[in-house]
Parts: structure tokens; C-alpha cells; sequence
């Protein structure tokens, strides 16, 4: 037991380590930590993303000067999708006064909503995530719009149900549910099987282990056997490369494969090469570098060398896109809690009411560059995900397309789900506090 | 000179096996647990949340594993799945029964774990080294997948993860949110000391003893009447157990919420880097190595930074795990007993300085 | 539905799946070639594996990112602007730069340690290559440079059965290199003087040093062979999903192949492989579905631990001798 010894010399060693990332609590900046993840088996869909994110706050800074006169620090921290890291970095930005949390991994989601209100940094996980947080009542401090993934599942069965000329149509086909054998893959299973009870569809479940991403023969067989009408997929990773490419093997109608938004990444399918020619996913923001936002991107900070993008193509392809809309999100937030508070330099506390009444509509999305790229949206203090449209995109085999209109969730049957989902959370996590943060009026 | 035990006398069997028959030893231990109860409480939150307390879980996790593959030389790399046992183990005993104190299901999943572990320890009988780390295997996967499929063991939530509830020692939050970081760690640090204790003691008597007879050679430890199987299901059952409470306070006490894929094979591995790099056979080593393999990535990632190199996040990272990896070979040749084995050096060192011997 | 009546459990776990294998032959027979397909993947790994185990007695972790590595440099290369053929000429050249690295700077100052430290040896050489793979070539999959390789595309469709039977030619291919491959190796290691001192150092470290063989030339040509089999497993299993660090965990399935073939033996290296992927793949096809399917996950690993009770040392293993 002279391990003690040890124990010492670690902590003084440490010590020295605990005050390296000195609080240099800037008066003038707000500071916006992006936990990003550029490495590990996930990397595929996380640069992109991160590019997208570091790059459309670099452009305020840039364009702007920054939201209100103030600049913006943004700082990543590397989690490569490991909850471990996760911690960590939450921890190590938490002395510099972080006015929100971006997870970007459901796990490390989990793992810090009980902290968010504690330590009043609220946390945005656009589209991911713990469903049951879009209700704002027991979780006042996280938000998760634009939709939860239970309004994917259910905007992809009114797509199919539009496909087949009607929902009631719908009666006596199969639907096949392909999806990582994590709690993020079976997220949308008690959606989907109360609508096969409504519609009376058939519900084939297809889990694909995490350790058998890229080994999915036997489960393509299965479908094969089973002959779904339409598969969703909620996959992710490496598994859906390799799924595109395995439902091109068995002649799967590729038409018939849609699969959720965090599947729909230009990585996801062009390893498939021709063979993915048609795959559909979920969306809900449009791919292309035309629109103003982007183009602003390219002048201010692409050009200046400022962005970590291979190329100028990667602006505007699709998980970028997306970046740049979690991105939006936390500006637009900044902005409104500096108009709520009036003052320039705003804390987690006044971020947490920015977020909650935050407001895009169609003029503020002309203002900043993006019609046509993403819909209008608004949260409010009960319902922190708004339940937005999406719509559905074709893989032309170069790029997205859209190949849907705007399809709104069935939020009748959304909603109840998120009801009984949050009261669980609060009952079984006992001590969860009660909301007491004051709502504030929609800007 | 500085670590001299002339005219420090032991003058009874009891003192001569004493756990610190050197004063020195004793004066230093003493320090350390003062620093550690008294000192370091007060602590920033990031220290005790980022580093104190993963470190002292995955020493009570390494220690467990080296009960196992240390002392009684069976390999296994299912140390991860039963640490999530034990997590869940506690999960469901602390919902069933809430008014129960968190610290006694914490201790009780470990029960669990141990009996798990007795069920995949069975073949070990006749399966040895590599191929019994491969039947371990079998109980990684096939756990992991049992965490998954059986909702039961998350009470049906839709998201499939651990909720850590709130739960109170003396009136004080220990478990979720508002439980503060030094209040978390006195608790863990109390268990670990203790189960340290009740290990050092363990592998010290008769028990231990017949594991190592068995580590160094199972036939001649058959001859001389040692039961193997009885043995090394023990050693099963300990390490398990170890690894079970080490889990249950990951997820309570760390963590505070997360789901199952945080037990996965990358775990298992991560504990067993801590006991080899540590010392196989020694538990200061377990200490050492969960010291050195969980804090240096961190170490690592902040130098850059602190260096004032300006580095992207992604490169910094593959450097890290570059490093780690020539760390761990280096390590292995500059000493392939561990740690622990330098470090005893170090003290042989300490003791003759300034002569050579 | 019936209710899950006892006897309805045992007609669904004893009948039902062979009255499916019988009412379509075409899916059984496909559902036996993708479980081949699979087991000589796995087969491929494990060679590896066997090679660096029978020559140097190392339990060769590193072997999974081996293959991600090579393909990925491959990959890599070809993406910097090499040609295709250039770049495999470069990365063969590579993988005996990382055979020679290893063995001077890994396996010579831990020679004569116990197995577990070579053993942990080889997971610091997995760290260190995934953080130097990410670095030069970034962590996204890619896609494997199926076409500048000439590796056929399409399938052969048969009409067979009753139904239809598809044959990836890419997996023809696949079977194919690796018979060459075990074939050459056999060939090597029973034909050449390298081979004979191979099999010597195999059985006996010291009696083949005592008889002038040099243990670091032989380890840097098994260092080397394992290189080039990993090689051509990422070139295979990359072509048929994609070059990405996932595939490092599917590498960990090569383990019950060499529990179930020895760990000494490459006939049993590809015996067991197959066995495998073909159990594997059956089991969850036609019994999956009844536990929920994705058992593919440790189906593969109780298998092997059915097997080891009944044969300790594996399929092929040589036989365990203990003494005092």
C-alpha cells in the first residue's frame, strides 16, 4: 500500500496540469466551446460537421465582428464519440465560463443533462440526443430542435405513406427498421410499433451489433427472406457505408432505404459508388454551396485559409450544412439573450433564455443568408425541440437532392411519447429538480 | 541515505509481516491519506471530477483484474462487461429499493458481478492463457449484447440508458446532480482505501497465496493440494467482485448517467493496460498503472496547449495515442515487471544513495 | 402468432429452422457461401496471427490494425496521387519497414519475456499505429481503390434452386487470393531453406539459434508475411464495405478462428475461419431471430468456447504436454 506515494506525486503532478487551462475569463468575448469529434471510427461524419460549426462562427467573427459588437472565442475540443474524453472536456472548459454545451454524441448527451442545470450551461443537441428532453417543463436547460427522432420515424412513415398513394395503404406492408444495436439505434422502435398498430403495417426489426458495422451479410440476407416494402435506417458510422453497399448487393430497390438524418452523410454513401444511386435519407438542411450563408463562408474565412475543409466542395455538402445550422442556432441564441439581458457579454443563464425563446422566421433567415436552406423555427419554454418538418434527400450519386417536399411530424402521436418519456426520466432520476426558471416571452 | 531502516527492529512475527514494516513506509502512507482525506477535498473540481476520481475507480477496477490475471495468471478481457454488471446491478437494486443506502447496493452489486463471474470462470478449468482470454471474450460480447437486449435492466426507458437517481449518506447528495465533486470522492476514496485493505490482506493470506501457487504453476499447486477449480473460481469471484464495485461507482459516482456502451471491449483493454504497465502481481502497481494510463492521455492532450504549440484538436489526439503507444513500449523495455518493479528499485536506490550499493 | 408454449419453443429452435433451409434451398445455399465469404476473411486474420504466433511465440494484438493500416496507407497513397499499382508496390515496401521497425525496436529488447508483456507490447504498436495512420491519412473510411486494382465487379447470378443464388465476383476473388496465399505459404515454409529455418525456430528458439539460424531475419520476414496477408485482408474486406478504423474490432474475431484451429497451425487457421463464418452466419439467419437478432456479436466466441471444452488446444493445436 506505499501506492499512496504515489497517489501524491500524481496529484502534484496533476495539480500542475489542473492550472493550465487558466480561466482567462475574457470581459470581452463570449466563449463558445464545440466538442467535436475529428478522430475515432465516428470521424467520418464528425469533421464535417465540426468544419461546419467552427467555420460559420469564424464567418461572424469575421464578417460581422463577432454578435453585438462582441467576438466570439470558439474552442473544439477533441472527444473522438468517447464518453471518457467527453468528461473531460466538459470539465476542463467549465472555469472559463462556457455559455452552452454541444455533446455531439448521445452518450456523453446523457451524461451531462443532470449537470446542465447545476452548473447553468445549457446544453444544445440539435436532432440528437435524449428525445424526452424537448420537453421544456422538466428539462428547462436542454434543447434539442429542430426534431426529435421520434418525428423522424414518424415523418418517414408519411413518406412512404405518400409514396403508396395514401397512410391507409399502409395496411399489410412490412416495414423494416435496420439500426445500431445502441441506445440511439432503437430510439424510434415504440413510435414505430404504435404506428404499426394505427396502420396496421408489420414491424421487422434489424439490429446491427457495434462490433458487426461492417460484417452485415447475414442481416441483409434476413431481408432478403423477409421482403420489407421500405427499410428506415437509423445507422451510423461505418455502418451505413457498408449497409448501402450490402442492400445494393441483394438488389434491395434503393428507393425503398431511407434512412434518418445522422445517416445521410456524403461519407455514408459514396464508398456504395454507383450502387447507392438512389438511397434516400431524412433532412433538414438543404445541401449546396449557392445560398448567401455559404457564400460568406467561402469569401471570409475558406478563402482567407481560415477553414480546415479539403476543399471548397466540402462547403455546403451536407453534414457541413448541418454544422453550420447548429452554428446558427447558438449565434441566433447569443443574439437573442443579448436582446432579452442587454448586455453584450452574456453568461450560460442568459444563453439558456436566448435559446428558449428563440424565434427564426422567414425574414430573420433571409437576414442571414440561409432561405432555402433550412425551414423557419421556433422553440418555446414547454417545447424545446418545436417538432420541425424535414424533408427527404435523394443521393444522386454525386450529391443530395431533394426529393421530397417538407414533411411535417405526426406530433399527435410525438408528443404523448415525449410526455410519458420525460416523467419517467424525472421520476426514476429522483431529485430532479423542478423547473423554476422564469419563461421568458417569444422574440 | 534518505530511506533507511537501521535500528528499526522487529522483534515479533506480527511485525515482521506487517503491511509497512519500515517507518519510513508508515510516516509516508500516513502523509498520503492525510493529503488525500484532508488536502485534496478542497481541491478544484476539475481535478477531483477529471482526474481523483476515475483514478481511484480504475485502480479498485485494476486492482480486481490483477487479482485475476496478477496473482493467479488467468488472463481475461472481459473486465469491462463485468464492471457494467456491476453497474447495472446497482441500478436496478437502488430502483427496487430506494430507501436503501446507495453505498450498501454499491458493495452489494458487486455480489452480482462475483457470480457472473464464477459462471464464465468455469471453463478456466481447462482452458488456459490465450485461450481462456478468448472464452473471456465470449462473456464481454455476450454481456454487452444482454446489456442491450434486456430492458429490463434499465427499467424500459426509451433511451436505453442508466438514469443515476439522486441518492443521500448522512443527509448529504452523494449521487446525481447536485452531489458535488468532494463529497463523490471522499465516498469513493473511503471504499477504495477499504477494499484496498480487505485485497492487501487477502493475497497476503492463505488465499493469495494459494493463487499464486497456482499462478506459477497450476500442476505442482494440484499436487501440493491445492483445488484448482475452487481457487480459481475465487479468483474469479474477487476479481469480479472488484471490477462490479468499480463499475457501479463509474456509473454513480462519475459518470452520473451514460448507457452501456462505456463497458465495451476498449475497457476491458484499457484495465488490463493499467495492470500489466502497473505491475502483474503487485496492487501499488494497480494504483501506478491506472495513475499513469488514465492521467497521461490527459497530460498529453493539455502539453500542446500549455507548450503554447499551436496544434489542431485532431492532431494533438493522434499524437497522444502515438505516445502512448511508444509510452507503453518503452515502459515494457526499460522495465517489464511494471511500475511497481521500478519503483521498488527506485527505493533500493533511495536507500544506499549516495553509494552505488 | 402462438403463444410461446413450450412445445412452440422447441418447434421454432429444432424444426422451423430447417423447414425454412428446405423450403429455400437458394437462401440456405447463399446464406452458407456469405458465411464462407466471411470465414475466409476471418481465416485471412487469423494467418496472420498464426504466422507471428508459431515464428516468434507473439500474441500479435497489432494484427487487426495491421490490416486497417496497410489498407489505409494503400488508400492513402493512391489519393496523394500514386498510381494504384505504384502504391501497392509502396505500401509492400512500408509493411517491411514497420516488420523491421518492430522487430528492432519492439522484439528485441523484450526478448525472453513472458508472453503477456509481448503480448501488451503489441497494443502499445496498435496505439501507436492508429494515432500515425489518422495522422498521415486522416480517420474518415475511404474507399478501397477497388477498379485501378482491376478486382471484378458485379456478381454472377445463378439461377438455382428454386431461386436465386449471387455470387460476388468480389468475393470469388477474395476465396481466391487467399487459397494462393495459403498455398504459397505452405509452399514457402516446406520448400525453401527460409521455411525450413521458419518451422525450426517454430519448434525449437534455442536449438534453432544453436544452430546458426538468426532469430531477427526470420522474425522480420514473418513480420513481414503477416504485413502482406494484412494487406490483402483490407484490400478484400475494404472492397466490400470500406477502409475505416472499425474494422480494427471485426479483426477481434479472428480469435475464436484460432481457438478453434490451434494457434500454431494454419491449416487450422483456415479451417476454423471457415467453420466459423459459415456458424455464424447459419446461427443468425435461422436462429437470430429468435433471441432478436444481432447475435453475430459473441455467436462466433461461444462456439469456439464449445469447442475448447471438448479440445483445449484447438482443432489443429498441438497437443498440450504438461510436466512438473
Amino acid at each position: 500500500m506505499r501506492c499512496k506515494h504515489l497517489v501524491l506525486g500524481t496529484a502534484l503532478a496533476l495539480g500542475t496540469v489542473a492550472i493550465i487551462p487558466v480561466a482567462a475569463s475574457a470581459e470581452d468575448s463570449i466563449y463558445v466551446p464545440l466538442m467535436t469529434y475529428r478522430t475515432g471510427p465516428f470521424s467520418a461524419s464528425g469533421t464535417p460537421i465540426a468544419n461546419g460549426m467552427v467555420d460559420y462562427l469564424n464567418m461572424i467573427n469575421a464578417r460581422d465582428g463577432g454578435i453585438g459588437g462582441v467576438k466570439i472565442k470558439v474552442e473544439e475540443c477533441e472527444t473522438g464519440y468517447d464518453t471518457a474524453k467527453g468528461v473531460q472536456c466538459y470539465e476542463s472548459v467549465k472555469s472559463k465560463n462556457p455559455i452552452v454545451t454541444t455533446p455531439y454524441s448521445t452518450a456523453i448527451t446523457l451524461q451531462v443533462i443532470p449537470k446542465a442545470g447545476v452548473d447553468k450551461v445549457p446544453i444544445l443537441s440539435m436532432a440528437y440526443g435524449l428525445s424526452a428532453a424537448a420537453d421544456g417543463n422538466v428539462f428547462p436547460w436542454v434543447f434539442n430542435p429542430p426534431s426529435t427522432y421520434w418525428d423522424g420515424a414518424s415523418i418517414f412513415v408519411k413518406y412512404v405513406g405518400q409514396k403508396l398513394g395514401g397512410v391507409d395503404k399502409l395496411k399489410g406492408k412490412t416495414i423494416g427498421l435496420v439500426y445500431l444495436d445502441a441506445p440511439y439505434g432503437k430510439e424510434p422502435i415504440p413510435l414505430l410499433q404504435e404506428l404499426a398498430k394505427d396502420y396496421g403495417f408489420t414491424l421487422k426489426l434489424y439490429p446491427v451489433p457495434a462490433s458487426e458495422m461492417q460484417n452485415q451479410s447475414a442481416l441483409w440476407l434476413g431481408i432478403r427472406r423477409d421482403r420489407p416494402d421500405y427499410i428506415y435506417m437509423q445507422g451510423f458510422g461505418a455502418m451505413n457505408p457498408t449497409a448501402v453497399k450490402e442492400a445494393a448487393r441483394i438488389n434491395f430497390p434503393m428507393e425503398h432505404l431511407i434512412g434518418n438524418w445522422w445517416a445521410g452523410g456524403e461519407s455514408d454513401v459514396r464508398p456504395a459508388g454507383d450502387g447507392g444511386k438512389g438511397y434516400l435519407s431524412l433532412d433538414f438542411n438543404v445541401v449546396g454551396h449557392d445560398f448567401p450563408v455559404m457564400q460568406d463562408i467561402i469569401k471570409y474565412v475558406v478563402d482567407k485559409g481560415g477553414s480546415q475543409v479539403a476543399s471548397k466542395a466540402d462547403v455546403g455538402e451536407n453534414f457541413y450544412g448541418r454544422g453550420v445550422l447548429n452554428s446558427m442556432i447558438i449565434a441566433e441564441g447569443i443574439r437573442n439573450a443579448q436582446k432579452l439581458t442587454g448586455r453584450q457579454v452574456i453568461t450560460g443563464e442568459d444563453m439558456r433564455r436566448g435559446l428558449e425563446s428563440l424565434n427564426i422566421d422567414q425574414t430573420r433567415l433571409d437576414q442571414l443568408g440561409m432561405v432555402g436552406f433550412a425551414r423557419p423555427f421556433r422553440v418555446s419554454c414547454s417545447d424545446h425541440s418545436g417538432h420541425h418538418a424535414a424533408y427527404v434527400a435523394k443521393w444522386d450519386g454525386h450529391t443530395w437532392v431533394k426529393d421530397s417536399d417538407w414533411i411535417e411530424p405526426m406530433k399527435d402521436k410525438v408528443l404523448p411519447l415525449i410526455d410519458a418519456a420525460a416523467k419517467q426520466y424525472a421520476t426514476s432520476s429522483t431529485g430532479w429538480p423542478k423547473r423554476t426558471e422564469p419563461c421568458d416571452k417569444s422574440s | 541515505m534518505f530511506y533507511r531502516e537501521a535500528g528499526q527492529f522487529k522483534t515479533t512475527y506480527a511485525a515482521d509481516m506487517a503491511v509497512f514494516p519500515v517507518l519510513q513506509d508508515r510516516i509516508g502512507f500516513g502523509a498520503i491519506l492525510a493529503v488525500a482525506y484532508l488536502v485534496l477535498p478542497f481541491a478544484s473540481e476539475f481535478l477531483l471530477h477529471v482526474v481523483m476520481i476515475p483514478f481511484l475507480i480504475f485502480s479498485l477496477a485494476a486492482i480486481g483484474l490483477n487479482i485475476l490475471t496478477g496473482y493467479t495468471g488467468l488472463l481475461s478481457l472481459g473486465t469491462g462487461a463485468f464492471m457494467g454488471i456491476g453497474a447495472f446491478a446497482c441500478y436496478k437494486l437502488t430502483s427496487i429499493f430506494p430507501n436503501v443506502n446507495i453505498i450498501v447496493w454499491v458493495i452489494a452489486s458487486g455480489f452480482f458481478a462475483a457470480a457472473v463471474g464464477v459462471l464464465f470462470g468455469l471453463p478456466s478449468l481447462r482452458i488456459k492463457g490465450f485461450y481462456l482470454a478468448v472464452a473471456t471474450l465470449a462473456a464481454q460480447f455476450f454481456l454487452q449484447w444482454c446489456f442491450i437486449r434486456i430492458p429490463w435492466l434499465y427499467n424500459y426507458n426509451s433511451s436505453g440508458s442508466i438514469e443515476v437517481p439522486e441518492r443521500t449518506l448522512f443527509g448529504i447528495p452523494i449521487t446525481g446532480p447536485t452531489a458535488t465533486a468532494s463529497s463523490r470522492y471522499l465516498v469513493v476514496l473511503a471504499i477504495v482505501a477499504v477494499m484496498t485493505w480487505i485485497a492487501s490482506n487477502l493475497v497476503r493470506g492463505r488465499i493469495g497465496r494459494s493463487w499464486m501457487a497456482v499462478r506459477d504453476m497450476d500442476i505442482a499447486a494440484e499436487l501440493m493440494g491445492i483445488r484448482l477449480l475452487q481457487t480459481k473460481l475465487v479468483a474469479f469471484a474477487v476479481s469480479s467482485f472488484y471490477c462490479g464495485v468499480a463499475g457501479a461507482l463509474l456509473m454513480f459516482l462519475w459518470y452520473g448517467g451514460g448507457e452501456s456502451g462505456v463497458f465495451d471491449i476498449n475497457q476491458s483493454f484499457f484495465v488490463l493496460f493499467m495492470v500489466i504497465i502497473g505491475g502483474l502481481g503487485s496492487l501499488i502497481g494497480s494504483f501506478m498503472g491506472a495513475a499513469l494510463i488514465y492521467t497521461l492521455p490527459i497530460v498529453l492532450r493539455a502539453t500542446p496547449a500549455a507548450l503554447g504549440v499551436p496544434l489542431r484538436s485532431e492532431t494533438v489526439d493522434h499524437l497522444t495515442f502515438m505516445t502512448v503507444g511508444v509510452l507503453i513500449i518503452g515502459f515494457l523495455v526499460l522495465e517489464p515487471m511494471g511500475l511497481a518493479r521500478l519503483w521498488q528499485i527506485t527505493k533500493q536506490k533511495l536507500r544506499v544513495w549516495p553509494f552505488p550499493y | 402468432m402462438p403463444g410461446p408454449s413450450p412445445v412452440n419453443i422447441l418447434y421454432q429452435v429444432f424444426i422451423d429452422p430447417f423447414v425454412q433451409m428446405g423450403t429455400a434451398p437458394d437462401l440456405f445455399v447463399q446464406t452458407i457461401w456469405e458465411g464462407f465469404v466471411t470465414g475466409v476473411l476471418y481465416s485471412l486474420i487469423a494467418l496472420g496471427f498464426v504466422l507471428i504466433f508459431k515464428a516468434s511465440g507473439v500474441f500479435n494484438f497489432a494484427q487487426g490494425i495491421m490490416v486497417v493500416f496497410s489498407a489505409l496507407t494503400l488508400v492513402g497513397l493512391h489519393q496523394h496521387g500514386l498510381p494504384a499499382f505504384a502504391a501497392l508496390g509502396l505500401t509492400i515496401v512500408i509493411m517491411y519497414g514497420l516488420a523491421f521497425g518492430v522487430e528492432r525496436l519492439v522484439l528485441r529488447p523484450l526478448v525472453n519475456q513472458p508472453d503477456i508483456i509481448l503480448f501488451m507490447a503489441t497494443f502499445g504498436l496498435t496505439y501507436f499505429l492508429i494515432g500515425l495512420g489518422e495522422l498521415m491519412f486522416g480517420g474518415e473510411p475511404k474507399t478501397m481503390i477497388a477498379d485501378q486494382l482491376y478486382l471484378p465487379k458485379g456478381a454472377i447470378d445463378l439461377h438455382i434452386l428454386g431461386g436465386l443464388v449471387s455470387l460476388q465476383k468480389l468475393d470469388i476473388t477474395g476465396a481466391v487470393i487467399a487459397l494462393v496465399m495459403v498455398a504459397g505459404l505452405g509452399v514457402f515454409f516446406q520448400k525453401t531453406r527460409i521455411g525450413r529455418a521458419l518451422r525450426a525456430v517454430a519448434d525449437s528458439h534455442r536449438a534453432a539459434l544453436s544452430v546458426g539460424i538468426s532469430l531477427e531475419q526470420i522474425w522480420v520476414i514473418v513480420w513481414f508475411a503477416a504485413g502482406i496477408v494484412a494487406l490483402a485482408t483490407g484490400v478484400m474486406w475494404g472492397a466490400r464495405s470500406d477502409v475505416s478504423f472499425a474494422l480494427q474490432i471485426i479483426a477481434l474475431k479472428a480469435l475464436p478462428v484460432l481457438i478453434l484451429g490451434g494457434f500454431t497451425s494454419i491449416p487450422g487457421a483456415i479451417v476454423g475461419g471457415v467453420v466459423i463464418g459459415i456458424g455464424e452466419k447459419i446461427g443468425e439467419f435461422y436462429w437470430g431471430p429468435l433471441l432478436g437478432s444481432g447475435i453475430e456479436s459473441w455467436l462466433a466466441y461461444v462456439i469456439a468456447l464449445i469447442f475448447l471444452l471438448f479440445r483445449p488446444q484447438g482443432l489443429f493445436g498441438e497437443r498440450i504436454i504438461e510436466r512438473i
